[in-house]
């Protein structure tokens, strides 16, 4: 292997490794404050996808015009989500939130096979993401910086906004109290509506960058991605927004690294992160930077 | 003035509170004592509004408190200190006050409200950038109350502030109670330490399973022979 194709494949693992990560970031988020696996979080991001396809083919929107209002409308189906089948059910027992996330799942596949149509389609690629450049001796597709660089961005976003902003304080505070938060004047529900937003987003921004580089849409095109992402926050450590980020990038270069060194394997590709999320389970089932499991009161 | 009538609030089958009466006039410390399990922090959860009441009610100047959220609750003045300071041991201490601060949006009167609190507590100022949680017991305490103070209330309830401190500690505790009252704040405190609350209080009530049986001031309870007998270990 010379070393310009290592460089391509660390260069695609940190693709696939953001983009689990902008979906596991959704994951962390809403367990670290509802201890809620939101099952539906893989449609949100199938959705992301659809709704780019729909803003260019059916209302004409310029491509970056389209990526922008698909984030924002699916940012808003999230929220929509949390009021509708989750925020009920905050004083039910968590198991009842948990169905209602699976039902919420299946309902949003359904949906889109209907509003979309089961067969796969093809999607819309802007050129300019599409024509090769040589950098360093390495032949790179814009698409492949374009994925990681916004990724880091929309990252970095968040991450200003949950450790130094108010409302992200706010966010802070009841992941861990709830209760306390609300006797301090924070507006539990706004909060949790807005942690939806933000996590919509970012898996709706993933979505959309995965079908430029996997250029099919599908009405289950989100379940792999998402178990995978899924698995990326329980291995960095569920309920830690870092350790989402490590989780995917690290799951990321795993799964492209064992397929380049070995060929053979890549037919059990998806099979890896199970794996992975078995180890874990078994040596250390708080991952990489979770704190204890503490049962709510 | 807070004022709470015929407050009854049940857990499942409890009927934890049995129809609790009382006045809180402002810029009065009002304390309210009680053996364990007697229903004191129930009343104080049920005037932040974290727990429903059945039926009675609950009006601050006159308007009624049962039907809001505890947020807008402290947005109206009235502040709570939780029993076992439940202070956030993964923020700094500088983000707990913050917290305290939440329903505020006067940036400046809350540096300046800081300030305030760090020179009321100066130990927290010096540990402002640590977490909640490497603090004593003793400072977690301080961080209770000075976080509720960061709201600017006009009515400060502390549900057993001195619980689990020194006896030096405690002195400082009441101190500072008296200060803040000092400032014309109303204080609605909750105590096992029923000789100290007792001393510093204007008015006191004192409940017993749900109900009140005695109140009067603090004078007279700390002068009753039944209040001597139970709480004061006459
Ligand atoms: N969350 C709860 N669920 C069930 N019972 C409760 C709960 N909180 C308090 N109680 C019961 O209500 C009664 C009053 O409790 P509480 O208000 O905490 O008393 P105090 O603060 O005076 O010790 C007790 O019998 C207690 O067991
Ligand atoms: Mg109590």
């Amino acid at each position: 292997m010379t070393i310009e194709i290592f460089l391509q494949h660390l260069l695609n693992g940190l693709t696939l490794g953001s983009l689990y990560a902008l979906i596991a970031i959704g994951y962390t988020m809403v367990y670290g404050i509802l201890r809620l696996i939101n099952f539906a979080h893989s449609e949100i991001f199938m959705l992301g996808a659809y709704f780019v396809f729909w803003g260019v083919t059916l209302f004409h929107l310029p491509w970056p015009l389209a990526l922008v209002a698909a984030v924002a409308a699916v940012a808003l189906v999230g929220v929509l989500v949390d009021r509708v089948a989750y925020r009920p059910l905050r004083d039910a027992p968590r198991i009842s939130a948990l169905i209602s996330a699976i039902g919420v799942s299946f309902f949003l596949q359904n949906v889109a096979i209907v509003l979309f149509k089961a067969i796969p389609r093809e999607v819309y690629r802007p050129e300019w993401l599409e024509n090769p450049m040589i950098m360093g001796g390495v032949r790179v597709l814009p698409l492949t910086l374009f994925v990681p660089v916004l990724s880091l961005l929309l990252m970095l976003g968040l991450m200003y906004i949950v450790y130094h902003t108010k409302p992200g304080l706010g966010m802070r505070a009841i992941s861990k109290d709830i209760e306390t938060s609300a006797l301090m004047g924070v507006p539990v529900n706004s909060i949790i509506a807005l942690t939806f937003g933000l996590g919509s987003a970012l898996a709706a921004a993933s979505g959309i960058m995965w079908a430029l580089r996997y250029p099919q849409l599908q009405p289950i095109m989100g379940v792999i991605p998402g178990f995978k992402a899924f698995i990326a926050a329980v291995f960095g450590g569920i309920g830690s927004i870092p350790g989402a980020v490590i989780g995917g990038l690290v799951l990321g270069f795993l799964e492209i690294l064992i397929v380049a060194f070995f060929p053979d394997l890549a037919g059990y590709r998806d099979a890896f992160a199970f794996v992975l999320l078995i180890v874990v389970l078994l040596v250390k089932p708080t991952g990489l930077l979770g704190a204890r499991p503490e049962e709510k009161v | 003035m807070l004022k709470v009538t015929d407050l009854h609030v049940s857990y499942g089958g409890i009927h934890a509170l049995q129809g609790i009466s009382l006045e809180a006039p402002a810029g009065k410390i009002v304390t309210l004592i009680g053996a364990n399990g007697a229903g004191k922090s129930s009343t104080l959860r049920a005037i932040a509004g974290l727990i429903k009441s059945k039926t009675g009610s609950i009006t601050y100047e006159g308007e009624e408190l049962t039907t809001l959220d505890p947020a807008a609750i402290v947005r109206r003045g009235i502040a709570l200190s939780p029993e076992g300071r439940r202070i956030f041991p993964h923020l700094s201490v500088r983000e707990n006050l913050l917290l305290g601060a939440y329903s505020r949006r006067d940036s400046a009167g809350i540096a300046r409200d800081m300030e305030w609190v760090f020179d009321l507590f100066p130990r927290l100022r010096e540990r402002s950038e640590q977490k909640g949680g490497t603090l004593s017991g003793g400072e977690q305490q301080m961080l209770a109350v000075a976080r509720a103070l960061m709201s600017r209330p006009q009515v400060l309830m502390l549900d057993e502030p001195s619980l689990g401190l020194a006896p030096l500690l405690v002195k400082d505790v009441f101190s500072i109670i008296e200060r803040i009252n000092a400032e014309g704040r109303t204080v609605l405190l909750v105590e096992q330490n029923a000789f100290a609350a007792l001393k510093i209080a204007h008015y006191a009530y004192v409940l017993e399973t749900g109900r009140i049986t005695l109140h009067g001031t603090g004078e007279e309870l700390l002068a009753d022979q039944r209040v001597i007998q139970a709480y004061l270990g006459g």
